[in-house]
């Protein structure tokens, strides 16, 4: 429906433009400031051109960690989509322990990051966290801060519990939202549980799952705090994800310029690929 | 009074209104009567301030308010979909324009009570609007928009989505509620039976124009064109060519009647509504030869799509007369309440009577 | 395809009804017979969708059974029925093409290929939607969306009955009729039971021989078009068919016959005794008339609706309803009416009195 055409409106909107002026627009800016400068302390900069981006985009290490961090993002997807579809599935859709179930998958996401961070860091210690020790004592040589594999492992699966409740709740969301005559008229069809699932359930969860997907992409691709608290990056550089390898460089090595230049290469990365998935997504929808 | 001056609304490349002028008066009951897309919703926005025309000026009382946002108009409007307050109660919903208004509570408390009482919801008074039926839960819509003294009461369709008993129940009601008040209404149907009981005045409206404006039984009696008739007909109008020549009218040589004396010798359409058609026949009348395509029974009428001569009839009788699809059939026509138009649509004579113009 | 039997079914949604109004469905006995056209008719809350979901299965009775043939189908679930039904708002697989919803029922009972193209091109041909085979489901209208979920239940072979749930509410007006036609025209190529629910009465006495009419849980008559309009066996069938509904007045039983307003009326039927609850006259506004003699009566109002005026009138302290022919005269104000005798009947308790035997 067309409104009243109203210039007023716009001052609504400005205490929210100031607000992302000041928290996103300055800072990246000051990013894009630092990138194509070099700098020897004491506040004097000298102009660099494009030579950060450059040198990032050659460098190894940037290259390691890029794969690493791409490795993470669709090993976690692969599992927590799937992974959350399946419970939701499974979840009740009517009655007390609706309730009990939603709480229940609420709980991790509850929990601030930093703290999830600590938790699986004791939790998985070998010598004394319940996980390690338990798998030590089945006959598992399992030590996360000292091999690379178990590090992944422990690393995957903390993200797994910390997030998959997210697609859960996503998911749950898509599937009570289907009409009854659905399933009714799916059964009068004689159809079975998988072409229910196939024609029916997933279908109408699309697009929350395009929701899910695009977030737990963006988010994993940006996550720090936690592989941070466990493992610090290591064994070695082993888990140094992109996040990581950024803060390591910018704070621990102080290099402004190439640390700028990466952050926009990453802002970038994220950026193209969160579109090429959206688009990717939706233009299905868009050809009907 | 409520009047459009040459008003026109368009949309992109599209008219949604061409340029139209009326007049309403205070007091006065109006209907805009036309199908899902002929401009109803379009008009009433207009009038009420919640769209602005692409030409022309809307004046009130004798000021422009082309111009005025809906806030500064004193107008109210009820939906076809049942628009309430869900977490309110229907005492809140009612009084909620009251409240704007600054009214005081005790004043509040009389109007809200009497509106109540007047629709018939005093009991549900507490309840949440969720908790009534939809006849109910459009009641309430309806005492909201009638609490306040409103210039404009503009009612878009208010019955369509009621069950078919309740509609009739409401339709009985609604003119009573508007008999005293010196505000303009204005009331949107697709059904034509709906204008014809409320009376008042009728505008007939097709794709963006005002096919005709009048007394609503003068509309429907005597269609200014032939648009306006078939508006105005429900079932659908029956039409005809036909040539007038001597004392005899023809329709291509398949059936001929009695001309009317005073119709001078050319080409013509004719127009019969479906209840001047049945399927026995009365003295004078004119039989036509078809095949039944299906009986539709309403309870107490029957409505008979038939095919004769290559084109579409329809049939309109009391009683319930059961037909077999593809059965042939004979009907018959009462040619003398026919209406004559020209080739181009505008109306020559009219064989129903009543209406005075 | 098969007779359905409804025997002694009683529903309550409740674990322990005692009342009798706790009952969404009370006492029904009724047969069908195969290929018949069918409707069950009533208000919103009259227990016809409960009805309806205990045919298809997925609700089971409280109490009774219900036979297909002689099958005793009351335990089975919605799938081993064979039922199909068209629901309310549109059911189509969003992402299937028209051919492969039309397909999906046999496929999924591993009917071969070769014969599920003969049996969809065949139903989309009868359906009108030969044309748009190739296209997604979801792309089309609401009327093309209810002739797929028509043709998924047509396609089978194994179909006990189809059931529609107010199939046209989201059609548009003007399209309505022609769907209405279409679903007429189909009954009478397939021959199939088909089971029609529905508040609006020109849908239910359009599509159906036999109409069932429901309120409150309870079936109150059935009957064709005709017998539900000539001679209601309920005060309530008296006002629900036909626009407008009978005029229903309070009148004393005097040896047998009907006093109102002071006079002694002749009337289709006689009652035994008086009522100790309620004794009414039932007669339509189309059989009142004005005459010369007859009961007094004031003129309060006059509506034209076009082919006939509406005319409301008080008469022994009631109001009534009389239906006068478009141009006939109509007396200003006082004036005298007539009930036409055989049209005119005396319903006790709501019931028609004397009637032969309940539904």
């Amino acid at each position: 429906m067309n409104k009243t055409v109203n210039q007023k409106a716009w001052f609504l909107v400005l205490p929210v433009l100031l607000l992302v002026a000041f928290n996103a627009i300055v800072p990246l800016m000051t990013v894009v400031n630092y990138s194509v400068q070099e700098t020897f302390g004491n506040n004097v900069f000298f102009w660099a051109g494009i030579s950060w981006f450059e040198d990032v985009l050659r460098s190894p290490r940037f290259h390691d960690a890029l794969g690493r961090q791409l490795t993470f993002t669709f090993t976690i997807l692969l599992i927590e989509v799937p992974l959350g579809v399946i419970i939701a599935l499974a979840m009740p859709r009517k009655g007390i322990w609706v309730s009990v179930c939603l709480v229940l998958m609420a709980m991790p996401l509850l929990i601030p990051w930093n703290v999830v961070g600590a938790m699986w860091n004791i939790f998985a210690l070998p010598e004394i966290g319940l996980l390690g020790k338990t798998l030590n004592a089945i006959g598992f040589d399992y030590n996360y801060t000292r091999q690379t594999g178990d590090a992944w492992f422990t690393l995957i699966l903390m993200d797994v519990w910390h997030w998959t409740s997210l697609v859960v709740l996503l998911a749950y969301a898509g599937l009570v939202s289907i009409p009854d005559a659905y399933y009714q008229a799916a059964k009068i069809d004689g159809a079975s549980s998988w072409a229910i699932f196939r024609y029916i359930q997933l279908p109408k969860m699309k697009r929350v799952l395009t929701i899910a997907i695009l977030l737990r992409f963006m988010d994993s691709f940006n996550i720090y705090t936690e592989p941070s608290v466990l493992t610090g990056g290591g064994p070695g550089n082993s888990t140094t994800l992109l996040s990581i390898d950024l803060v390591k460089i910018a704070l621990g090595q102080f290099d402004l310029g190439p640390a700028a230049a990466m952050s926009l290469i990453y802002f970038l990365v994220i950026l193209l690929m969160s579109w090429i998935f959206y688009t990717v997504m939706t233009r299905d929808e868009a050809n009907q | 009074m409520l009047e459009l001056k040459n008003i026109a609304k368009r949309v992109g490349a599209e008219t949604h209104i061409h340029p139209t002028s009326l007049e309403f008066k205070p007091g006065s009951f109006n209907i805009l009567l036309g199908t899902t897309l002929a401009g109803k919703t379009t008009l009433m926005q207009l009038m009420a301030g919640l769209e602005k025309p692409t030409a022309g000026e809307i004046w009130f009382g004798g000021v422009d308010v082309t111009g005025v946002a809906v806030q500064k108009r004193n107008v109210s409007m009820v939906y076809q979909q049942f628009i309430n307050y869900p977490n309110m109660s229907v005492y809140d919903n009612i009084a909620s324009p009251l409240r704007v208004g600054g009214v005081d509570s005790a004043e509040i408390k009389r109007r809200v009570g009497a509106m109540a009482e007047l629709m018939r919801i005093s009991a549900m008074l507490d309840r949440r609007p969720s908790e009534l039926s939809g006849g109910q839960q459009q009641r309430t819509a309806m005492a909201r928009a009638l609490v306040k003294d409103s210039d404009l009461i503009l009612l878009d369709e208010p019955l369509a989505n009621l069950d078919f008993k309740l509609r009739e129940e409401l339709r009985d009601e609604l003119p009573k509620l508007f008999g005293t008040r010196e505000c303009v209404v204005v009331y949107a149907t697709t059904e034509p039976t709906e204008a014809l009981l409320f009376g008042g005045v009728t505008a007939a409206l097709h794709e963006g124009r005002v096919a005709d404006f009048g007394p609503t039984g003068d509309v429907y009696r005597q269609p200014a064109t032939l648009t306006g008739a078939q508006v105005f007909s429900e079932p659908p109008i029956n039409t005809v060519k036909v040539n007038k020549s001597g004392d005899r009218v023809s329709a291509d040589g398949n059936v001929n009647w009695a001309a009317p004396a005073d119709l001078p010798d050319g080409d013509y359409i004719v127009g019969i509504r479906a209840h001047h058609i049945v399927p026995v026949e009365t003295p004078g009348s004119v039989p036509i030869d078809g095949t039944i395509k299906i009986a539709e029974l309403s309870g107490s009428e029957s409505m008979v799509h038939f095919d004769a001569f290559g084109s579409d009839w329809v049939s309109l009788s009391h009683g319930v007369h059961p037909f077999d699809a593809g059965a042939a059939a004979t009907l018959y026509a009462d040619m003398s309440a026919c209406f004559y138009f020209t080739p181009d649509g505008k109306l020559v004579r009219s064989g129903e009577t009543g209406g005075g113009r | 395809m098969a007779r359905i039997t409804l025997s002694q079914l009683r529903h309550s949604y409740m674990a322990n009804p005692v009342d009798e109004a706790d009952w969404a469905l009370k006492q029904l006995d009724l047969q069908w017979d195969d290929g018949g056209a069918y409707a069950l008719l009533g208000p919103s809350g009259c227990g016809k969708t409960t009805l309806l979901n205990i045919i298809s299965g997925l609700l089971e009775p409280s109490h009774g059974r219900i036979l297909f043939n002689d099958e005793d189908v009351t335990h089975l679930p919605p799938e081993q029925r064979h039922i199909a039904q068209v629901f309310q708002f549109p059911v189509v697989y969003d992402t299937m093409t028209v051919y492969d919803n039309l397909a999906f029922p046999l496929r999924n009972r591993g009917v071969p290929e070769s014969e599920v193209d003969k049996r969809v091109t065949e139903i989309a041909a009868m359906t009108d939607l030969t044309a748009m085979l190739k296209k997604r489901a979801a792309g089309l209208t609401a009327d093309g969306k209810q002739k797929i979920s028509l043709g998924r239940g047509l396609v089978r072979t194994d179909v006990n009955a189809i059931l529609f749930d107010e199939p046209l509410t989201v059609i548009d007006p003007h399209l309505k009729f022609q769907l209405r036609s279409k679903l007429k025209e189909l009954h009478q190529r397939v021959s199939r039971t088909m089971i029609y629910v529905t508040h609006d009465q020109t849908e239910a006495l359009t599509f159906a021989d036999k109409v069932v009419v429901m309120n409150v849980g309870e079936v109150v008559q059935i009957g064709t078009p005709e017998e539900l309009f000539d001679e209601p066996q309920h005060t309530f069938v008296g006002h629900f068919i036909g626009s407008p509904g009978m005029n229903v007045l309070p009148c004393d039983i005097d040896h047998g016959q009907a006093v109102f307003a002071g006079q002694r009326l002749e009337t289709a039927n006689k009652a035994a005794q008086a009522s100790q609850n309620s004794n009414e006259i039932g007669v339509r506004p189309e059989h009142v008339r004005f005459s010369s003699t007859g009961l007094d009566a004031r003129v309060v109002k006059v509506s034209d609706a076009g082919r006939f005026n509406i005319v409301e009138a008080e008469c022994g302290g009631h109001s009534l309803k009389v239906l006068v022919k478009e141009g006939a005269e109509i007396p200003s104000e006082t004036a005298k009416l007539e009930f036409i005798p055989e049209s005119t009947r005396i319903y006790q308790d709501g019931w028609l009195a004397g009637r032969r035997s309940a539904p």
